[in-house]
């Protein structure tokens, strides 16, 4: 059980700000990712929950209870690393049990407890290996179990994926939101992968420049990013953001693209652009559809077969692609001249100077 | 023109043998890709075309012309490294004219400056022509390696996983670039990685390469569509293909360990073989014929991986968008029954008849 809060938490190096000051509160049960690429702040955030590094500003509650200044060891988090840190010269076994032996926990005690984290990560036959002979994944599993098997409060887990390759990347992942799902422990989870991050996180904090760009479910983070950042961060590729200027009543796009405004967008544009007629209209690969008749027009510059589906790149003028998600039937050699629409309620708009996103009307 | 065959090259260490007779070939303009996974051999022929290292067996022809016995530098091939191997101290512009300053090409100035000027053109790194390499991002940097070997228009590229160093959103426009560039140039190229969405997405042909040998050979669709092998299957596409143990039984096709049936395909099916079904092929539908718990949702934004319990078997469906089923929830699903993938006991495909 956990509930963890951070309140106006930041860390300085001198006066460079590592992590600016951050609230969040992540509820009991929740798995939070800290989501951003490297040097934005996310791993020291990390580790400032979990006391490996002190705070320069700010207070940590842990249930409550203020832990800001308390040792590691004293939090009742268990840390998952990157790089699986074992033991190299104890087997599999005497690594999970290691922890409730530093407790001090009796001998029944140590080996039910070992046996259920055992079976939940089904990795009864290595026991007696040592971890070097191990593949990663399997290293891995063993560094969840010795985490497990504290029945901690809650888990912080860096990159745990990371040093796997794609595949075994892939169901490890499953792996740990099953663990999850089954355990229901808080946890806080960092990671640079968008894919890893919206397939796992209950909520996922975007961060960027030591700074928080947005907090948010999967959902949100992909069909309304707070800002241009968020926007090209999350999904693969990021969402289309093309210069527009907005003119009776449509936004003007390079390559003497018109593509008419959607209801419900006129009036805070006007209200968020103070009378500039410069905004960014973003769209999502998928929400474009090419179609003989469509409003847009453009150039296809390359084409990609991704397996299940093809990308295609299309020049709207000579400094602007933007990317279509199509099905494998819509493919066409470079050069063609395309057409296509975007899904009217798919469409975002942001302001290019403070490259927040303005928000639609609500429906009535 | 270039034209490259290689032809059963066989390449031993003290310690293994890293190619086992391996033969290829591609044609002027193609952008031929070696994947697979670590250890598989792809650097080792990378290497043996570029000349730095010596084949024990086979010969590699470059338009028609065994060039065996010529050195690195007569080959005239590029290479472009995973690491950018540039000079740091040296300016862009400097790095990029180096190749053509070497003594033995004689060419003047003024000539190296248009070339020099073009390639940074096209890789749009202009603007970076004054600034020393070693100020660079790591993208920028690979792109002043691959200006590199473009300047000296040699016959062939030879890439060895150029993007993997790169993050993501830097690989994925890099990838396009790299592509566009290729085609507009009519480069020849051979490129390898492991990767097999970067395979997938710039190879005109692939082939793919597992322990020393080449287990297919084909365009990305042939390699998607109609992979030889389990191990070809299994290499491309996210998530991994499904490969469910089944039997053949009257007009039918029977999942072990689940209820799930398809119609038998008119091949010649031995008594038990797996059955492959790619994750988009499974379908929630109200008015499908199987029923599944779902277990676990990984909604990745464009689409939504559901792990789906039906039977014994945990299978893998990929849908559109965010999905609306939760955990624990039964649905119906059906399956596509076109494209369907069927292979033996000894894990090769069985094919159609007539091919």
């Amino acid at each position: 059980m956990a509930t963890i809060q951070l309140s106006r938490v930041e860390k300085k190096f001198d006066d460079m700000h590592a992590v600016k000051p951050l609230d969040l509160t992540i509820s009991d049960g929740e798995f939070v990712v800290l989501l951003g690429p490297s040097g934005c702040g996310k791993t020291t955030t990390l580790r400032m929950i979990s006391g490996l590094e002190t705070v320069t500003g700010g207070q940590i509650l842990l249930n409550g209870e203020e832990v800001t200044w308390k040792h590691p060891s004293q939090r009742d988090m268990a840390f998952v690393f990157q790089f699986y840190a074992l033991y190299s010269h104890l087997s599999v076994r005497q690594n999970i049990a290691f922890p409730l032996q530093a407790q001090g926990q009796k001998r029944e005690t140590v080996d039910r407890r070992v046996k259920e984290v055992v079976d939940i990560l089904r990795i009864g036959h290595l026991m007696s290996a040592r971890p070097g002979k191990l593949s990663g994944g399997d290293q891995q599993r063993v560094a969840l179990a010795r985490a497990l098997v504290r029945h901690p409060a809650a888990f912080l887990m860096d990159e745990p994926l990371g040093a796997l390759d794609a595949e075994m990347r892939e169901s490890m992942r499953a792996e740990i939101k099953n663990l999850h799902i089954a355990q229901h422990a808080t946890t806080v989870y960092v990671t640079h992968d968008q894919v890893e991050a919206m397939a796992l996180g209950d909520r996922i904090v975007v961060m960027s420049k030591a700074e928080v760009q947005q907090v948010g479910a999967p959902i949100e983070v992909y069909y309304d990013p707070a800002n241009l950042f968020v926007a090209r961060f999350i999904g693969s590729p990021g969402m289309n953001l093309v210069a527009s200027r907005i003119a009776g009543g449509a936004a003007e796009m390079p390559g003497a693209n018109r593509y008419p405004l959607p209801a419900g967008w006129a009036k805070p544009l006007a209200v968020a652009l103070g009378g500039r007629p410069d905004a960014v209209l973003g769209f999502r690969p998928e929400a474009a559809r090419v179609s003989p008749n469509g409003a847009l027009a453009g150039e296809v510059y390359a084409t990609d077969m991704h397996g299940g589906y093809t990308v295609l790149h299309v020049n709207i003028s000579d400094s602007e692609i933007v990317h279509i998600r199509s099905d494998r039937q819509t493919s066409y050699p470079m050069g063609t001249r395309v057409r296509f629409d975007i899904d009217p309620d798919a469409v975002r708009f942001f302001d290019p100077k403070s490259e927040l996103a303005v928000r639609r009307e609500a429906k009535i | 023109m270039s034209r490259v065959d290689v032809q059963n090259l066989t390449k031993r260490f003290p310690t293994v043998t890293a190619l086992q007779s391996i033969s290829f070939s591609f044609a002027h303009g193609e952008f031929f890709v070696l994947l697979g996974p670590t250890g598989a051999g792809k650097t080792t022929t990378l290497r043996l075309i570029a000349g730095l290292e010596r084949q024990d067996e086979g010969s590699i022809l470059l338009d028609g012309e065994p060039i065996d016995a010529r050195t690195p530098a007569e080959r005239d091939v590029a290479f472009v490294f995973q690491q950018y191997s540039l000079y740091p101290t040296m300016t862009v512009y400097d790095n990029l004219a180096f190749p053509l300053r070497s003594p033995l090409r004689k060419i003047p100035e003024s000539v190296i400056t248009t070339t020099v000027n073009e390639a940074a053109e096209k890789l749009r790194i202009t603007h970076l022509l004054n600034r020393k390499t070693a100020q660079l991002s790591g993208g920028e940097m690979q792109r002043v390696a691959i200006g590199r070997a473009i300047v000296r228009a040699p016959r062939l590229f030879l890439m060895d996983e150029p993007l993997s160093n790169l993050d993501a959103k830097l690989r994925e426009s890099l990838r396009v670039e790299l592509k566009h560039l290729q085609k507009t140039q009519g480069s020849t190229t051979l490129f390898v990685t492991h990767d097999q969405i970067e395979a997938l997405t710039m190879a005109d042909r692939i082939a793919v390469l597992n322990e020393g040998r080449i287990v297919m050979q084909g365009t990305p669709e042939d390699i998607y569509d109609r992979p030889d092998t389990t191990f070809v299957a299994q290499l491309v596409g996210t998530p991994k293909i499904n490969l469910l143990p089944a039997n053949r039984r009257d007009g039918s096709v029977l999942v072990r360990g689940s209820a799930i049936s398809v119609p038998a395909p008119r091949l010649a099916l031995p008594e038990s073989f797996l059955l492959g079904v790619r994750p988009e092929d499974i379908r929630p539908d109200p008015a499908g014929g199987f029923k599944g718990t779902v277990m676990l949702t990984e909604p990745l934004g464009v689409e939504t991986i559901l792990h789906l319990r039906s039977g014994e078997l945990t299978l893998l469906s990929l849908v559109p968008g965010m999905a609306r089923e939760r955990v624990g929830e039964e649905i119906r699903f059906s399956i596509v029954h076109e494209k369907l993938h069927f292979f033996g006991p000894d894990n090769r495909r069985i094919a159609e008849q007539g091919h």
